[in-house]
């Protein structure tokens, strides 16, 4: 399970999240929606630790992180595995093949032996569909192919939780559907998810809860169908009316 | 005028002959023992350092940032040659007494260090922020980071410009013939000294110099496209 408690983020001036509290429990998929600005991006970097938040506590499967505190870099790399982060625009390794670049972790980071990496790799990229691709680079892969090798390279950490940025943002819209695929499958295996995303089928279809955020704060919270259908708040309203 | 005179003159043209054949032997000797390992030395030395300045600039601790600050400023603003003198001539004064070869290779690896460690701090500064957060995203840390994935980057980047700094230091270990080193060029002074034929000696000099330059931008080649092999 994942909680999030008194969540604030502030660069400079600018407060963009203004008190977060979340609950995910585990095998759940959470779809966060929101105006751009909204700070969505924000709490996912912040469960990644990519940005420090500036208070508030987050944990993950019992451990347990508070930022009103200084804290260790140490810590803050071990705190990172138990999330996965899949980017917007992939951010694959340039100079690593597709293998290399899910190998790279579990060898480097988990020392785990080369043939360990390799096998997990493998199998992991048989998954996403690119057992073809292996050994590939990424420039010579396409969006949608680049991407589900980011979801592997992810996933090879074994992490609790995966967290997604927007991934299908970047994607020309005939690549889109064979990302989202990979990652209802993941959502159908139990994995514990929470997706930034514009793609309300998506969240129709794969979300076990919808969350709109909207100036930094959770405006409203509901299943699908009901957020969908039926919002309860205002804000809500204007935005499903706005995209739809 | 000159050229006529040699070639009206068998007898010249045969003296002429016979010292570029005579002079050829020691000059290759030099640039093999003296001229190569001075630049290949003071190169990887020059690397290091560069590195470990390029990293000091870019750090995030203070003193780091100031000490790589002062000592590229020194080494890039006063001339290589009177850093050689210094090294070479000046020490001894405080009691430290270094061989020729020695003290050119700290002149030039400390010139090295100093220029190339721009040069890798811009290609580090140029490579994408998502590649450092990829690479924290999957629990590595900085120097795992580094050396894994920014540097593997940066290195590609580097080739051209660094290139330039190693083609430029063949050249300028000719400067080491004024701190005694008896490389290439200062085997070509002894043996012009000897017999007046300046403008031959010399001139076979710089031949060598640019043979040994071109089948270094050869090599630059052959790096690039075998680092190039993911840019495709």
């Amino acid at each position: 399970m994942i909680s999030i408690k008194g969540l604030y983020k502030q660069f400079g001036s600018l407060e963009v999240l203004k008190g977060i509290d979340l609950e995910v429990e585990k095998g759940k998929v959470v779809v966060v929606i929101g105006p751009s600005g909204s700070g969505k991006t924000t709490m996912l970097r912040c469960l990644n630790v990519l940005e420090t938040p500036t208070k508030g506590v987050i944990s993950i499967e019992g451990k347990s992180f508070d930022f009103s505190k200084p804290v260790a870099k140490s810590t803050i790399a071990s705190f990172r595995r138990l999330t996965g982060m899949v980017f917007q625009s992939y951010n694959l390794f340039p100079h690593k093949t597709a293998l290399e670049n899910v190998m790279e972790g579990p060898m480097i980071v988990k020392k785990e032996h080369k043939d360990t990496a390799r096998k997990k790799a493998q199998s992991l990229l048989n998954k996403v569909g690119l057992e073809d691709k292996m050994d590939y680079y990424p420039a010579q892969l396409s969006g949608g192919q680049q991407q589900r090798v980011g979801i592997a390279r992810a996933l090879a950490m074994e992490p609790e939780v995966m967290l997604f940025d927007e991934p299908t943002s970047a994607l020309d819209p005939e690549l889109v559907g064979e990302v989202l695929k990979v990652m209802k499958d993941l959502a159908q295996e139990g994995m514990t998810m929470i997706v930034v995303t514009h793609e309300m089928r998506f969240a129709r279809e794969a979300a076990d809860e919808v969350i709109f955020m909207d100036g930094g704060v959770v405006v409203e919270r509901n299943k699908p169908e009901e957020i969908f259908t039926n919002p309860k708040e205002e804000r809500t309203r204007k935005f499903l009316n706005m995209i739809q | 005028m000159y050229l006529n005179s040699i070639f009206s003159d068998p007898e010249r043209v045969a003296k002429l002959m016979d010292i570029a054949k005579t002079s050829l032997q020691p000059m290759l000797e030099g640039a093999v023992t003296y001229t190569i390992p001075l630049t290949i030395i003071s190169f990887i030395v020059g690397l290091i350092l560069a590195v470990l300045t390029a990293l000091g600039r870019i750090s995030h601790i203070k003193i780091f940032r100031g000490i790589a600050r002062v000592y590229v400023s020194i080494i890039r603003g006063t001339p290589l040659l009177v850093q050689l003198f210094i090294i070479f001539y000046g020490l001894p004064n405080l009691g430290v007494t270094l061989d020729p070869f020695i003290s050119a290779i700290i002149g030039f690896s400390l010139s090295v260090g100093a220029y190339a460690s721009e040069i890798i701090r811009a290609a580090i500064v140029s490579t994408p922020k998502g590649q450092w957060e990829a690479a924290y995203s999957i629990g590595m840390s900085y120097t795992q980071a580094l050396r894994r994935i920014i540097l593997p980057q940066a290195a590609r980047v580097s080739i051209p410009p660094l290139s330039n700094s190693f083609i430029s230091l063949v050249k300028d270990t000719s400067l080491a013939s004024l701190v005694l080193v008896t490389e290439m060029f200062r085997r070509a002074q002894e043996i012009a000294s000897r017999n007046y034929e300046f403008l031959l000696v010399y001139s076979e000099a710089a031949l060598i110099y640019w043979v040994i330059c071109f089948f270094l931008s050869i090599l630059q080649q052959w790096v690039e496209k075998r680092l190039d092999r993911y840019t495709s």
